[in-house]
C-alpha cells in the first residue's frame, strides 16, 4: 500500500478554476473522504489522482513516486465508479479477473484471484451472473472486487453508494470499511453524503468551490468546524455572524453566550455556531436569562426518537433561526406558535473568525 | 396511450403485413410451384440454370461485399466523428451527408458515378492526365467491382446512421474502467467495446445485406442488365425480355426470400451468441 500526496494541484476548465492550489496528504492505509456539495471539485481531484485528468499545475505522488505524468493504466490505482461501470458482456467472475487478465497472469491465477475477491465481497455464489442479473448493491460489490483484483496501491471510490437505496447503502458502507481494513489499502472516497463520510472515514476533507476547507477526523469536523461552510454543511445547526465581546457574541442587540468568543479580540467579527443537540428549550416565563434568547416555535419535525424544533428568534432585524433537538416525548410542549426561551452551555458554541456567513 | 387504442394500431399494422407481405409471399410461393396442370417443380428447377446461378452468385457477392465494406467503413467513420475530441461541426456535416447519401440510389446515383468514374468521367480523366489510367489497370465502373463501389456509396452512410446510437451507448466509464485496470486501447476494444457492439454490428450488416440484395435501379441503370443480378433477372422475366413465364420470376423471388431467411437465421444464431449477456425480456 502507499501514501498519497497531492501537492499544489490546480485545474481549470475553460477559464473556470475548479481546483485551486490543492494540498492533501494521505497516510498509508488511511481511508479519507472527500466531502462537499456537487461541483466543489472533489471528483476532479479524484480523477486527477486516478490519471484521467491532467492537472494544470502541481503533482500527485503515490508511494513516494511522482505519478503526475503517468497514464491511468500505469498507476496501479484501482477505481470504483459511481455507476458501477461493470463490463456488461462479462460475468461477475470475468469482470473481476479483467485486470489480472490484461496484466498477463495465467488463467488459473486470474480465476483464483477473482474468486478470492468475490468471496471477500460475499458474492461467490453469483460469479456466473452478468451485471444485469445482479442488484445495484451486488454490482457495486463486484466493481469493488474488480478494482482490488489488480492489487492497487490506492483505491479510489467515486460516490460508490449514491445510486443505491438507503438500506443497501448502509450495509455496503460497512462492508467497504471492513474490506478496506482487511486489505489495508489507502482509500479515497468521494461523497456528498455527510453521514457516509462521518461514519466511514479516518479523516474527512471538506471541500467547497475548488478549495479544501478542513481536513480532520469526523469527530473534529463535527464538533470543531474551522470554517462557516463546514459548520453549516456538516450536520445541522445555526450559524450567525456577530462580534466577539468577551465570553459572548453580539448579534444585532442580542448577546449569545459563547465562552470561545473570549479567544477573539473584543469587537472582531466572528461567526457563532450552535448544534441543535446543545440547545435547551423552556416555556417563556419571566425574564430571559443572560446569554439566552427568546423566540417563537415555527415548526417541529418528528425524527423518531428526536423531534427537531425550529425557533424564530425575537426582536432581530434579520430573521434568525435556531434549531433544537428534543427527546420526542418532551417535544409535545413546544408546538408551533408557542413562545420559548433557548439557552445552552456557554462552552457549547463554536466561534470562528470572520463575520460573513457566505461560502 | 390507452391499451384499446394501441391495439387498433397494432391490428392495422398486422392487416397491412397480411395484405402486402404475407399474402404476396404466399402467392409467389404458390405461383412458383404451379402451372395450368397443377403442381410442378419445373420453375423451381430453372433456378439451377447457369444464368440464374450466376445471377444469385453476383447478387450474393455484391451484397456480402458491399455490406461488409459498409459495416467496416461506416463503423470507423461513425466512431471517428463521435470521439469526444472530434469537432462538433464535423459530426454535424457527416450526419447530414449520411442522411442524404444513404437515400441517394437508383438512376441518379448511377448517373453521378458515370459522370465521375465512367470511362470518360471527370475523375477518370483527371487521373488519366496525371498518368493513372484506371480502365487500363483493370477497373471498370460497369463491372461487379464497379457495382460494389457504387453500392458502398449508400451502404457506408447508411451504416453511419444505423450504428451511431450504438456507439453513443458505449459508456465512457467502461473505457476508463478498462484503462484503470491496466488495459490498452486495443485490449479494451477486443474485450469490451467490440463485444458490446457486436449485436448492433450484426444487425446493421443484415440490414445492409438486405438493402444490397434487393436493390435494382442502380445496378440496372449502370450496367443495363449486362451484369446479371437476381433482381434484374426478375425484371427481365416479368417484362418478357427472356420468357413470358411469370412463374420463373416467382421462383426467383422465392429464391431471394430463401436466401434472406437463411441469412436471417444465421444472423439470429450469431446474435444470440453475441448478445447472451443482454437483458432478456
Amino acid at each position: 500500500m502507499a501514501t498519497v500526496d497531492v501537492e499544489g494541484v490546480r485545474k481549470s476548465y475553460a477559464g473556470r478554476e475548479v481546483l485551486s492550489e490543492m494540498d492533501l496528504r494521505m497516510a498509508d492505509g488511511e481511508l479519507i473522504c472527500l466531502l462537499g456539495p456537487s461541483g466543489c471539485g472533489k471528483t476532479t481531484l479524484l480523477r486527477i489522482i486516478a490519471g484521467f485528468v491532467r492537472p494544470d499545475a502541481g503533482r500527485v505522488v503515490v508511494g513516494g513516486a511522482d505519478v503526475t505524468r503517468l497514464s491511468a493504466s500505469a498507476r496501479r490505482v484501482g477505481m470504483v465508479f459511481q455507476s458501477y461501470s461493470l463490463f456488461p458482456n462479462m460475468t461477475a467472475l470475468d469482470n473481476v479477473r479483467f485486470g489480472p487478465r490484461v496484466a498477463g497472469l495465467g488463467k488459473p491465477e486470474q480465476i483464483q484471484r477473482a474468486r478470492e475477491l468475490l468471496d471477500l465481497v460475499g458474492l461467490s455464489a453469483h460469479e456466473a451472473k452478468y451485471p444485469h442479473q445482479l442488484s445495484g448493491g451486488q454490482q457495486q460489490r463486484v466493481a469493488l472486487a474488480r478494482a482490488l483484483a489488480v492489487r492497487p496501491q490506492v483505491l479510489l471510490l467515486d460516490e460508490p453508494l449514491s445510486a443505491l437505496d438507503a438500506k443497501v447503502r448502509a450495509q455496503l458502507r460497512e462492508e467497504i470499511r471492513r474490506i478496506q481494513r482487511d486489505t489495508g489499502v489507502t482509500t479515497v472516497l468521494v461523497t456528498h453524503d455527510q453521514e457516509e463520510a462521518l461514519s466511514i472515514a479516518d479523516r474527512v476533507a471538506v471541500m467547497n468551490g475548488g478549495r479544501l476547507l478542513q481536513v480532520a477526523s469526523p469527530a473534529t469536523i463535527y464538533r470543531a468546524p474551522s470554517h462557516g461552510f463546514v459548520a453549516r454543511f456538516i450536520g445541522s445547526g445555526a450559524v450567525f455572524s456577530g462580534v466577539a465581546e468577551g465570553g459572548q457574541v453580539r448579534v444585532e442587540h442580542l448577546s449569545l453566550a459563547a465562552r470561545a468568543a473570549a479567544e477573539h479580540a473584543h469587537g472582531t467579527p466572528v461567526q457563532i455556531f450552535i448544534r441543535p443537540e446543545k440547545v435547551r428549550l423552556q416555556a417563556m416565563g419571566g425574564a430571559v436569562p443572560d446569554g439566552a434568547v427568546s423566540g417563537e416555535v415555527c415548526e417541529t419535525i418528528f425524527l423518531g426518537a428526536l423531534t427537531r424544533v425550529r425557533l424564530s428568534v425575537h426582536g432581530t432585524q434579520t430573521p434568525l433561526n435556531i434549531w433544537a433537538d428534543l427527546a420526542s416525548e418532551h417535544a409535545e410542549a413546544f408546538q408551533p406558535g408557542s413562545h420559548v426561551v433557548a439557552q445552552w452551555d456557554p462552552d457549547a458554541p463554536r466561534v470562528m473568525a470572520g463575520g460573513d456567513t457566505a461560502d | 396511450m390507452k391499451a384499446p387504442i394501441a391495439w387498433v394500431f397494432i391490428a392495422a399494422f398486422l392487416v397491412v403485413c397480411a395484405v402486402f407481405l404475407i399474402a404476396p409471399t404466399a402467392m409467389l410461393a404458390v405461383q412458383a410451384v404451379t402451372d395450368d396442370d397443377g403442381l410442378t417443380l419445373q420453375y423451381v428447377a430453372t433456378l439451377g440454370e447457369y444464368r440464374y446461378r450466376v445471377a444469385f452468385a453476383h447478387s450474393l457477392y455484391l451484397s456480402l461485399t458491399s455490406a461488409t465494406v459498409g459495416v467496416i467503413a461506416g463503423g470507423l467513420i461513425a466512431f471517428a466523428v463521435l470521439k469526444p475530441d472530434a469537432p462538433r461541426l464535423l459530426r454535424v456535416v457527416v450526419t447530414s451527408f449520411s442522411a442524404v447519401a444513404a437515400n441517394f440510389a437508383g438512376v441518379p446515383l448511377a448517373f453521378a458515378f458515370i459522370a465521375t468514374l465512367g470511362s470518360l468521367g471527370m475523375l477518370t480523366t483527371m487521373l488519366k492526365n496525371i498518368g493513372i489510367d484506371l480502365y487500363a489497370i483493370g477497373f471498370s465502373l460497369f463491372s461487379i467491382t464497379g457495382l460494389t463501389l457504387v453500392y458502398s456509396y449508400f451502404q457506408i452512410p447508411l451504416m453511419v446512421i444505423i450504428i451511431t446510437p450504438a456507439i453513443e451507448a458505449l459508456r465512457p466509464s467502461w473505457r476508463e474502467a478498462a484503462e484503470n485496470l491496466g488495459a490498452s486501447s486495443v485490449q479494451y476494444w477486443r474485450m469490451v467495446g467490440l463485444p458490446v457492439l457486436a449485436p448492433s454490428l450484426l444487425a446493421a450488416w443484415i440490414l445492409l445485406f438486405g438493402s444490397a440484395f434487393s436493390a435494382y435501379g442502380t445496378a440496372y441503370a449502370l450496367t443495363s442488365g449486362n451484369i446479371s443480378l437476381v433482381t434484374t433477372e426478375i425484371s427481365a422475366v416479368l417484362s418478357g425480355n427472356v420468357s413470358s413465364e411469370p412463374q420463373v420470376g416467382a421462383a426467383l423471388s422465392v429464391g431471394m426470400i430463401v436466401v434472406m431467411v437463411l441469412v436471417l437465421a444465421a444472423s439470429h444464431i450469431l446474435a444470440a451468441r453475441a448478445s447472451r449477456w443482454t437483458v432478456k425480456s
